[in-house]
């Protein structure tokens, strides 16, 4: 849980940064895209790496929830929870909303069954010749100004953030790094980390929608 | 004061079980809950009806015997207190009170409230001990062990096996007492030289009797009538995982 949760982290920050481009303008970013299909051994090396890393956080889950129900046959009549966190008893469905929500985002950008501009190309010259690419930025663009997607965009970066502020500290603690001066400072940090990941993905269709980014 | 209770009565362990609404007219706020519940029984046994059975031995806090969820909450709403040692002060007239045994597969319910703890024993016996003979007691000082060692390994020693960790976790995970168990001979010299063998020991036995396994949620650290925290978790954790990657 703690190794691919933390594989899954990396990605979540390396994707930002590559999104993050978007603000650079619609050249960084197509080139960005460009240069990341023109190394198809990174992209698909990432891709399965990815896969394999889902796959692996995905069915520990479902094994230890299978495990933790079966500990407790009988449940109790008087339920109560003393202070254990929203996040952290929610881990299981707000894995599940981001799961589904990755599919989701892949079937609109990736592999462009959602939107029809999703195949738009842009035409530049590069040392006197045409050259036609793919113009990722006008997709995003386009794909943002429907408030709808931009709606679930954003709810489902609320749902990330909840399981990433209980993910990024229990990591810690799964794999014994615990000390009474750094763990508070761990906490906090995970949850602001956390809230920072989800926020500055949300930035992409809030700059979207109110024309900032066009 | 007056108080409504809601207990489970069970009559062995393959009885299904219910929950029994008892209201008691003349509970004393001085009196412990253990008391109190005392009372009830001796009601029951005057109308010529089964007392509820509970388990309890010291009533100090000392020996983890008492073991009573207490609407929802292991050992009730005092924290770093065991139900023997909780007062009806802590309730007010008129409370509904639910009194539940500790639910996990690992803990079979005996009667009533009374459960089979025998699991922590077989823990135990899986290698919460050091293996060689130490001999008889040495000069004090003889091993010269830190005071903060020496006061942490106390700290999780203190750990009476009363198994509300359990009780609390909504995983029925038992980490807590392995981790204490596990990190108080940890924290001394005797104790290190089987350490990952004995991280390792423990916690297959652990997943043999059925526990859950831990999600940090810490549901245990608020509820422990010892107040033990969860750094007993991850230090064998972390002794659980060097044991996994040297050993495989
Ligand atoms: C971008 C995707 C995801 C990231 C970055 C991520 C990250 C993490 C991290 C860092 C942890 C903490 C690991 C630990 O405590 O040792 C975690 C735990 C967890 N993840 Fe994910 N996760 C993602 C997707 C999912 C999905 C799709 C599921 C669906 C089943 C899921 C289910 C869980 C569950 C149930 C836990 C809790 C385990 C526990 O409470 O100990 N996660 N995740
Ligand atoms: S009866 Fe001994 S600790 Fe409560």
């Amino acid at each position: 849980m703690a190794v691919s949760g933390l594989a899954l982290g990396g990605f979540v920050i390396g994707h930002l940064s590559g999104n993050l481009l978007l603000f650079l303008g619609r050249d960084a970013f197509n080139s960005y895209a460009e240069w990341l299909h023109g190394n198809q051994g990174l992209l698909w090396g990432a891709r399965l790496g990815l896969l394999a890393m889902i796959a692996l956080h995905v069915r520990t889950a479902l094994v230890l929830r299978k495990r933790n129900t079966d500990a407790r046959p009988v449940r109790y009549a008087f339920e109560s929870t003393v202070q254990a966190s929203q996040a952290s008893r929610s881990m299981l469905l707000t894995g599940l909303l981001v799961l589904a929500y990755v599919i989701l985002h892949l079937a609109h950008f990736t592999w462009g069954w959602l939107d029809s501009t999703a195949g738009a190309t842009e035409t530049l010259t590069r040392a006197g010749e045409e050259v036609v690419r793919h113009d990722t930025y006008g997709m995003v663009v386009a794909g943002f100004q429907n408030v709808f997607y931009s709606a679930i965009y954003i709810a489902a970066m609320v749902v990330l953030a909840l399981h990433l502020s209980h993910g990024f500290h229990s990591l810690f603690q799964s794999l014994g790094l615990r000390h009474p001066s750094y763990t508070p400072k761990i906490e906090m940090g995970a949850r602001v980390l956390a809230w920072g990941i989800a926020g500055a993905y949300m930035s992409i269709p809030f700059a979207v929608l109110s024309g900032g980014v066009s | 004061m007056r108080v409504t209770l809601h207990v489970w009565r069970q009559n062995g362990p393959d009885d299904k079980g219910q929950i029994v609404r008892y209201p008691l007219d003349d509970v004393s706020e001085h009196m412990s809950f253990l008391e109190m519940l005392d009372v009830l029984n001796e009601t029951l046994i005057e109308s010529g009806d089964e007392p509820v059975a509970f388990d309890h031995d010291c009533r100090e806090g000392i020996c983890g015997a008492c073991s009573l969820m207490i609407n929802g909450v292991a050992h009730g709403p005092q924290a770093g207190t065991t139900a023997c040692q909780l007062h009806m002060r802590s309730f007010k007239d008129g409370d509904e009170i639910y009194i539940e045994p500790w639910r996990a597969k690992a803990f079979p319910v005996i009667k009533d409230l009374v459960v089979d703890r025998s699991a922590f024993d077989r823990i135990i016996s899986a290698g919460g001990y050091v293996s060689v003979n130490t001999g008889s007691a040495q000069d004090a000082n003889l091993v010269p062990i830190g005071k903060d060692d020496a006061d942490e390994a106390f700290d999780y020693a203190t750990c009476i096996g009363c198994g509300a960790c359990v009780a609390s976790c909504k995983n029925a995970s038992a980490m807590l007492f392995v981790g204490a168990k596990f990190s108080h001979l940890e924290k001394l010299p005797q104790g290190q030289v089987e350490a990952d063998r004995r991280a390792t020991a423990m916690v297959e036995q652990m997943d043999i009797e059925g526990f859950g396994n831990c999600t940090n949620q810490y549901e245990c650290q608020a509820v422990c009538p010892k107040e033990i925290k969860v750094d007993a978790i991850a230090r064998l954790n972390r002794a659980f995982s060097r044991s996994t990657v040297k050993n495989g």
